[in-house]
């Protein structure tokens, strides 16, 4: 009888949510390597061994000035990290990696050689939050890996709903966005349309190494290389996909309870 | 009538993962290779791929077909030409999008297809899908739903004929999320290809990644090294388990049988675990490469993730008792969205939706190429069509991937993991499946000077199977759409591309 089945599997079982954030973070698989730093001070002069590797362009040296790794091109294939010769680049297998601003996720310079993480919303916009925040999920192009590891935090290992934030089932009902995927041009009408539908003042959340510059398909006339070119974007959560522990940590960043 | 009308028109066989030079590839006047091609079908061939390579002379569209009873694929391609053809979908409708997806894209005319219109391309801002199949009537109502759906899913147009709760027709509009993907691996492949092939549809990284790795291999003329092609298996049938658990868990759900629904959230996420363990990626990436893998499972890395495998099998057969041990959720699959089994060889249908209704093709059995020319896995059939064969089949193939994994962990070949790829032979087709957990991926590339590629076909099992969606739904209460929709689970990039 799965009635009571399932009552001693809840018994056994207990809470299965984790206890992050009161308690330690899960770790990330150890081979997941987590947000990059690049010190641009340790490149050899006139070294790019980075450049030819990247896959999305993400790693830019004009002559004479230090490495620049955008976070947010990147796929976090870590092919650089192998190619560099003198450790410039390197992993430090952190989780936290959302930012407010775009140029946050460019690393190399002196004192930008990690991520500069995000802040929270403004006062006046948390407490006309409260303890609830309700997104409206909106795919443009996303290849079902973003959605997947957003979908996942509404299950009981990670229960979203313990933080006020829902996915809802209409802009209408929602606080903001949150965007996957590059926005194809054939999603980019229903994309203005919902953004127009949710009622103001409005936050948007990019997801993924699409939604922040196109991710993998970067370039390509089909899409448009990230949400702000359509809509503003207020958090940046790099990763492809960004891990559902990354994604989380973005979220309560943003509502100032990390 | 023309001249080579009586005679009979014999296909190049290939094997699944193998190349041929062009010069072999047979090249008839189109009409002869829509007469043969649904000749071949009408013989129980299934069509595989059918697309276009454009060269100065207009378009030559080439045809790939399984003969599964047989192992072997065959190929055919018709010479260069402009303007319209003789359908084949007018005979055989599984035809029915390869050839409206061909005028898309190269504007060759299907002469006697019955319902021609675009299949991605947009317009002002979204897919101009045209006018929508329309069922007149005074009772008749229109349901549109889509593309932005409530949950978190990829988006996607539906369109249904509606006589009260009755669904008399369903169609389905695809193409907002094309991303340019066979366009940008002409002349490849480049740089970000591999990327790119990993995100085709990003639930399914493995499969797509590992049937563009067996192409590339095929044109080099090598093979990964035996212990990567073990490696790919494993990661195949992780994939397959992670994504069906995903599916039961949110059928479960559809009907409000919540235990179920809770377990499977969670343990799916404990199978993408395991993937990671492997790779540092809960999906896949950065595992599968051309010429081998990039990381290695070594033995104490593989007795740790065989452990925790067993504990998540433990936990999901668990979950699929109480499923099936409910009168309420029995009740409510059996008999809903059924695909008899006419219309899903009509259809040319792959993978799960096939094997629920009763057909048995399976890549990995009926063309099997890497690690599974050693080690098979049964083929899980189930017959009746409807939601609870679909859910039975996924719930077979969970048990079947944990026994084949449980075996496979425990006898790992020895040597290199990766290889360097030599390079790709000018002027040839190579072909690659791949039984990815919604069914049969296809890859196909055309090599021109060079060894690039002059076109390179994509196939996800979403291509197949989102017509057999539409059909499950015909007499259906539109209220199960979304368990209809759950049952099957298609891709929108995979098809879209």
């Amino acid at each position: 009888m799965f009635a009571i089945n399932t009552i001693l599997h809840r018994v056994q079982r207990g809470c299965q949510t984790i206890s992050y954030p009161a308690g330690p973070a899960p770790a990330l698989p150890d081979r997941h390597g987590g947000a990059l730093r690049v010190d641009g001070a340790k490149c050899a002069d006139s070294c790019s061994a980075c450049l030819p590797v990247c896959p999305t362009g993400a790693i830019t040296r004009s002559a004479g000035s230090l490495v620049a790794l955008d976070l947010g091109k990147c796929i976090f294939c870590a092919e650089c990290v192998a190619a560099c010769p003198t450790k410039a680049i390197t992993q430090t297998g952190q989780h936290p990696m959302a930012v407010r601003r775009r140029e946050d996720l460019v690393l190399g310079a002196p004192g930008a050689e990690e991520l500069r993480l995000a802040a929270a919303l403004d006062d006046k916009l948390r407490k006309l939050l409260g303890r609830s925040l309700k997104l409206r999920q909106v795919s443009a192009g996303g290849c079902n890996a973003c959605e997947a590891d957003t979908n996942v935090l509404g299950t009981i290992g990670w229960d979203l709903g313990r933080f006020g934030i829902q996915f809802v089932a209409s802009p209408r009902h929602a606080d903001g966005l949150l965007m996957t995927g590059p926005v194809t041009k054939n999603m980019e009408l229903a994309l203005k349309k919902t953004y127009d539908a949710v009622p103001a003042p409005k936050i948007v959340i990019a997801v993924g190494a699409c939604a922040i510059a196109g991710g993998p398909f970067i370039g390509h006339e089909e899409h448009h290389n990230g949400v702000s070119a359509i809509v503003p974007v207020d958090l940046f959560i790099p990763g492809c996909p960004p891990h559902p522990l990354t994604i989380l940590d973005g979220l309560l960043r943003l509502l100032g309870r990390l | 009538m023309n001249g080579t009308m009586n005679k009979t028109l014999e296909f190049a066989l290939l094997a699944n993962a193998t190349c041929l030079s062009l010069s072999d590839v047979p090249t008839w006047p189109v009409a002869d290779l829509v007469r043969a091609t649904g000749d071949e079908l009408d013989r129980g061939a299934r069509l595989c791929a059918w697309f276009g390579v454009p060269d100065e002379n207009g378009t030559e569209i080439v045809a790939v077909i399984a003969f599964d009873a047989d192992n072997t694929l065959a190929v055919a391609r018709s010479t260069p030409f402009r303007g319209e053809y003789p359908s084949l979908t007018a005979t055989h409708p599984q035809a029915h999008l390869f050839e409206r997806e061909v005028w898309e894209q190269h504007n060759l005319i299907p002469k006697g297809h019955p319902w021609l219109k675009p299949v991605r391309r947009g317009r002002n801002g979204a897919p101009a899908n045209g006018e929508f199949f329309r069922v007149e009537g005074r009772e008749i109502h229109e349901v549109a739903v889509g593309p932005v759906h409530a949950g978190i899913i990829e988006p996607g147009h539906f369109r249904f004929q509606c006589n009260g709760e009755e669904v008399l027709h369903l169609e389905i509009a695809l193409g907002y999320q094309h991303r340019g993907i066979e366009r940008a691996l002409v002349s490849g492949p480049h740089l970000a290809t591999m990327s790119q092939m990993e995100t085709i549809a990003g639930d399914t990284t493995i499969g797509h990644a590992t049937a563009h790795a067996m192409v590339l291999e095929a044109l080099a003329g090598t093979e990964a090294p035996l212990r990567a092609q073990w490696l790919r298996a494993i990661a195949l049938e992780l994939e397959r388990l992670a994504n069906h658990t995903g599916d039961i868990g949110a059928l479960a759900g559809d009907v409000a049988f919540l235990p179920t629904m809770s377990a499977c959230g969670k343990i799916r996420g404990d199978f993408l675990n395991l993937t990671a363990m492997i790779c540092g990626n809960r999906f896949g990436r950065g595992l599968v490469r051309p010429g081998g893998c990039r990381q290695d499972l070594e033995p104490a890395r593989a007795t740790a993730l065989l452990e925790k495998l067993r504990a998540s099998i433990k936990d999901v057969e668990e979950a699929m008792e109480w499923l099936w041990d409910a009168n309420s959720v029995r009740s409510r699959f059996e008999g809903t969205g059924t695909v008899h089994t006419e219309q899903a060889a009509a259809m040319g249908l792959v993978g799960v939706a096939a094997r629920a209704s009763a057909l048995v093709r399976d890549v990995r059995f009926d063309h099997p190429a890497g690690w599974h020319r050693f080690a098979q896995l049964p083929v899980a059939v189930w017959p009746g069509g409807d939601v609870a064969a679909r859910a039975k089949v996924r719930c077979l193939e969970i048990q079947r991937s944990g026994t084949f994994l449980e075996e496979q962990l425990a006898a790992p070949p020895e040597g290199e993991i990766r290889t360097p790829l030599p390079g790709l032979a000018a002027n040839s087709l190579a072909v690659a499946l791949v039984e990815g957990w919604r069914g049969e991926i296809c890859h196909v590339a055309v090599t021109g000077v060079g060894g690039r590629f002059q076109a390179y076909k994509i196939t996800d099992p979403s291509f197949h199977n989102w017509t057999g969606l539409a059909l499950a739904l015909r007499g259906q209460a539109i209220s199960d759409f979304p368990l209809c929709n759950k049952s099957f689970n298609l891709s929108y990039c995979g098809f879209d591309l």
